[in-house]
């Protein structure tokens, strides 16, 4: 078999890393510990360049077609490992203050992303399920990395049943696809799909429904969404932020894989499902968002509604490859501009966490006085979550309407509609954080200090969301990058 | 970039550039930043003024200063701007309005304070309400449209009174639930369209379209309603005018002076602008219903003013009557119906804004907005201000010979005879006419109440020792524009007409009114 090195790089330079952290920081002196992070953010930024020098010379494969490099796969990585950059960035200070364990932190950290990394080059059901494995186990260590905290106990625990449990369904529905069609590569699955009758196609779209319940539970999707708000809630926050946004995008760059290529063919059985699962997903995200009163939770229930969001394009999928592609052109810029703005929302949680550490809504009283940086910012990350101009979220929310519309028939006009009224009220929520910070006095009127780095990510963020709102071109042209959907139809 | 194309463009976004520069200045530099606020609006100001006078009103109706440029390909949104006769005179108002607010800033900035935030945010609202004026392209124009949202919330809730929060997030969901469905028609408008083989948000384009018959029945019916929705809440129409009330009476005086003087517009703007030539057929059937509930808005609210004891929210709700009347001329249909709309806005624009300017300087003096606490005996307390109350209380009644007239007894007339289109509807329009006469009845009742209580009377004891400065230079500063525009509008009403004229013929030469 003739490897691509080239094409694995950013993966073994990743693996590398992991494994380095791990054996520098047994030989490290307790109060060096924290070296453990600048290595990690090197060993990332290696990887980051490794993956830039991909651009353009797309697409790859290697292991027999079962791990690919394409535009959709590098849009992802860089994705992946600006995510990296910005949770190890916010780790540093949170970690080492309050004295956890950093070198297994960032080893089990830099692992799950190598899952990441992976799921979007995933070509094979096997590759899809390592991959999200690899996600997900070092994700329960982490969020029960507050040991001496019941709520991190359960956070682990919760999240390790619920994801054993549907990792289990999905590789059962896994080995049935492999037992109907023969094979395991997700193009050579639909063909294999494409010619089934009678029994044995009911039994495919059983298994379908299986393999859809892994993913689901990954991206805290309606019905398995109940460990979400308790998992982050408990978790240490950056792991929170890791889980929001990366965990959760892994899942969908799966799912993406799957719904678009794999199953495309049975889309009439399961676009049904999805309306379902978008409707009922940001319906009860939404409701429940309403009454929460402490920051994570919010931003907890707020991901729930927005993964509901991020669903609605796999319900437009249809017969036609063009339409396909500007759905998933959607979900794909979507999961992008998502993860821009809820990161930063996540860092200005880490940046207050230090004085406030149950992190209440109403904690954040007056931080327009005592930190007018993060301040602005969460004001701009809570309108952009909204979908609100002058921000990139708007956009986001735009080319999912587009999609939407541009499927024609009633169910794209209902799922539009429902949307809609979803967002106007996911503003009552949202609104509720720059309330608290700009109209109500603070409590201790002393300057709040957070570390330079968390400073740094949220005017990054801010410049982001607004770069986006601005120059929203780059975003709206990711239709041009789905050559994945084309081929199929 | 020669001075024709890009002049709307500079003058629009020139606000936004001093929202930025203030931003930089220190908070402690207080004087600066208010003198920064006046000279960034006032320099949009002559900008404006100058594209005014460049203006060619003989060409007809064509757009002029037009900009129509790539902008985000992926999505067909293209940078079409340009300025017609009926777009320039809410532009130059709304020029106009802010560089007279932040004149008034120079004297009062409202309670807590942080004037920094205050007129960085008034500059940010200037650039997004211009700016709805100026987009011909749908996508432009929603952006615009929810670019005011933002910024008036924050406006409200952190300079308002009270209830300041609760009124700001009223505002802020229902103008947000009306303009997302707006936004839905926008897109199918956007789907269904076809120029060229090409789908496309160009207002020109799509009236083109519409006109071509381009819409079915069935889809413009839907599509109409939608996107009249959006402009209803914030026109607002009865009865979705609920946030009105609670958002002038809570918002600082510069917040209700821009939300009453120019927000408001841009629901009216839509319907002329969007909603009646690109959906000619919807607007039809719809048309009778704007005309019913335009009605019982002005009957309504003018039997609530009757019943205000607060001086604002008097204000406010006779905002909701006087919206009425020019949502009773588009629903009409006819070019006078629309000309009175054109000048009813401009018209409320410069009274109301002048009203609540009044009101927050009595404000300032008795520190309540009571009318029973105020009690009377002004013009004794303070002659000057007295007499520029009623001078603008009486022009808002519609008084022949002052800028609240033309707007209503056009509307009133062009209801007597509405569109060919509506031939069936003749006699209902009628009723409505007669609507409209009470309420300016019921209208100029309440207003004399009005004056009367706290005018006139004898002086409540309370106030005999209280020593009360009669109205500031500053204030004389920034109110006479518009007292000499309220006479000059009554005297001279072509100031309006001779602007919109041939923009609003040329919208109504649509075959289907019969033009």
């Amino acid at each position: 078999m003739n490897i691509d090195f080239h094409a694995i790089l950013p993966e073994l330079i990743l693996s590398g890393t992991v494994l380095l952290v791990l054996v520098v920081d047994a030989f490290l002196a307790p109060r060096r510990r924290w070296l453990a992070m600048p290595l990690s953010l090197l060993g990332v930024l290696a990887a980051l360049v490794a993956e830039l020098t991909l651009l353009g010379a797309t697409p790859r494969t290697a292991f027999g077609g079962h791990f690919v490099v394409d535009s959709f796969a590098l849009t992802f990585k860089l994705l992946f490992l600006g995510i990296a950059v910005v949770v190890l960035s916010v780790s540093l200070h949170y970690f080492k203050d309050r004295g956890y364990y950093q070198g297994e932190y960032y080893f089990l950290l830099l692992t799950s992303f190598l899952g990441c990394m992976l799921m979007p080059s995933s070509r094979d059901l096997l590759m899809l399920f390592i991959s999200l494995e690899l996600v997900s186990a070092p994700g329960f260590l982490m969020a029960s990395f507050r040991k001496s905290d019941v709520r991190s106990n359960e956070a682990g625990l919760k999240f390790f049943l619920i994801g054993v449990l549907s990792t289990a369904v999905m590789l059962y529905g896994m080995s049935m696809i492999y037992g109907l069609t023969g094979h395991t590569g997700l193009s050579e699955v639909a063909q294999g799909l494409a010619g089934l009758t009678g029994g044995r196609e009911t039994l495919a779209l059983a298994s379908i429904l299986f393999v859809v319940v892994g993913f689901a539970f990954k991206v805290s999707a309606f019905p398995f969404q109940f460990w979400a708000p308790d998992t982050y809630e408990g978790s240490p926050v950056p792991v929170a932020a890791f889980l929001a946004v990366a965990s959760s995008a892994a899942g969908f760059a799966g799912l993406l894989q799957l719904m678009f290529v794999a199953f495309v063919n049975q889309h009439e059985f399961w676009v049904p499902i999805f309306a379902f699962l978008s409707i009922a997903t940001m319906t009860i995200g939404n409701l429940v968002a309403l009454q929460q009163k402490q920051v994570v939770r919010l931003l907890a229930y707020s991901g729930i509604a927005q993964a509901g969001y991020m669903l609605l394009p796999f319900a437009l999928v249809t017969g036609d490859p063009a339409n396909n592609q500007t759905a998933f052109a959607a979900a794909l810029a979507y999961i992008v501009i998502y993860a821009v703005m809820n990161l930063g929302a996540y860092a200005v949680v880490i940046g207050v966490s230090k004085r406030h550490p149950r992190l209440l809504i109403s904690d954040f009283a007056g931080l327009a006085r005592t930190a007018p940086v993060l301040a602005v910012g969460m004001t701009l990350f809570m309108i952009s979550l909204a979908g609100v101009p002058p921000t990139g979220g708007f956009w986001a929310k735009i080319l999912i309407f587009r999609a939407a519309l541009d499927r024609g028939g009633s169910l794209g006009v209902w799922l539009a509609v429902i949307m809609l009224v979803n967002s106007v009220v996911s503003i009552a929520y949202y609104f509720a954080v720059p309330r608290q910070m700009i109209f109500k006095d603070p409590a201790e009127v002393e300057t709040l200090r957070t570390p330079w780095l968390v400073t740094a990510v949220v005017s990054l963020a801010i410049v982001g969301v607004l770069g986006i709102f601005l120059v929203p071109n780059p975003f709206a042209r990711l239709a041009d990058l789905s050559t994945l959907v084309a081929p199929v139809g | 970039m020669t001075w024709e194309n890009s002049a709307i463009t500079i003058t629009t976004l020139l606000p936004l550039v001093g929202a930025l520069v203030i931003l930089i200045v220190p908070k402690e530099d207080d004087g600066v930043i208010r003198w920064l606020g006046v000279l960034f609006t006032g320099a949009a100001l002559v900008l404006a003024v100058a594209i005014a006078l460049g203006f060619d009103y003989g060409a007809g109706s064509g757009l002029q200063f037009e900009l129509n440029t790539r902008w985000i390909d992926a999505i067909g949104a293209r940078y079409h701007v340009g300025i017609d006769g009926i777009s320039m005179p809410l532009y130059v108002l709304t020029f106009l309005l802010t560089f007279l607010c932040a004149i008034y800033t120079t004297r009062y900035v409202p309670s807590p304070g942080r004037t920094k935030a205050f007129i960085a945010l008034m500059l940010l609202l200037e650039t997004g309400m211009a700016g709805s004026f100026i987009a011909f392209d749908l996508i432009l124009f929603f952006v615009f449209w929810e670019l005011v949202l933002v910024p008036m919330y924050f406006l409200i809730g952190i300079w308002g009174s009270a209830n300041r929060e609760y009124a700001a997030i009223k505002f802020f969901l229902f103008t947000l639930f009306g303009s997302i469905f707006m936004l839905l028609g926008f897109l199918a408008m956007y789907f269904t369209s076809n120029v060229d083989g090409a789908h496309t948000f160009d207002m020109i384009q799509l009236q083109t379209f519409a006109q071509g018959g381009g819409f079915s029945h069935s889809f413009q019916l839907i599509t109409f309603a939608a996107v009249a929705l959006g402009l209803a809440v914030k026109v607002p129409m009865w009865p979705v005018h609920t946030w009105l009330p609670d958002a002038h009476t809570e918002a600082p005086t510069i917040g209700s002076v821009l939300l009453a003087g120019v927000m408001l517009k841009m629901g009216t703007y839509g319907f002329i602008r969007i909603a009646i030539p690109l959906l000619p057929e919807g607007a039809k059937v719809f048309a009778p219903w704007i005309g019913l509930l335009a009605a019982i808005a002005i009957v309504y609210a003018a039997l609530a003013c009757l019943a205000q004891k607060d001086l604002k929210r008097l204000i406010a709700f006779s905002s909701v009557g006087h919206m009425g009347f020019v949502m009773l001329g588009i629903a009409t249909m006819t070019e006078i119906g629309f000309q009175a709309a054109i000048f009813g806005m401009v018209a409320h624009g410069v009274i109301t804004g002048m009203l609540f300017f009044l009101v927050g300087s009595i404000y300032d003096r008795y520190h309540t907005r009571e009318i029973a606490a105020i009690g009377g005996g002004m013009s004794q307390k303070m002659p000057q201000m007295a007499a520029i109350f009623s001078f603008v209380a009486i022009a808002s009644l519609g008084l022949p010979g002052l800028a609240g007239f033309w707007g209503e007894v056009m509307s009133l007339l062009s209801s007597f005879n509405p569109s060919a289109a509506l031939e069936l509807n003749v006699g209902l329009y009628r009723a409505f006419m007669v609507a409209g006469g009470v309420g300016t009845v019921l209208t100029a009742g309440y207003f004399l109440w009005m004056l009367q209580r706290v005018n006139m009377g004898t002086l409540p004891e309370k106030w005999k020792d209280t020593s009360f400065r009669d109205i500031l230079v500053v204030e004389w500063v920034s109110w006479v524009p518009l007292l000499v525009l309220v006479l000059a509008l009554g005297l001279f009403p072509r100031l309006v007409f001779g602007m919109s004229d041939d923009a609003v013929r040329s919208l109504l030469h649509l075959p289907f009114f019969g033009g």
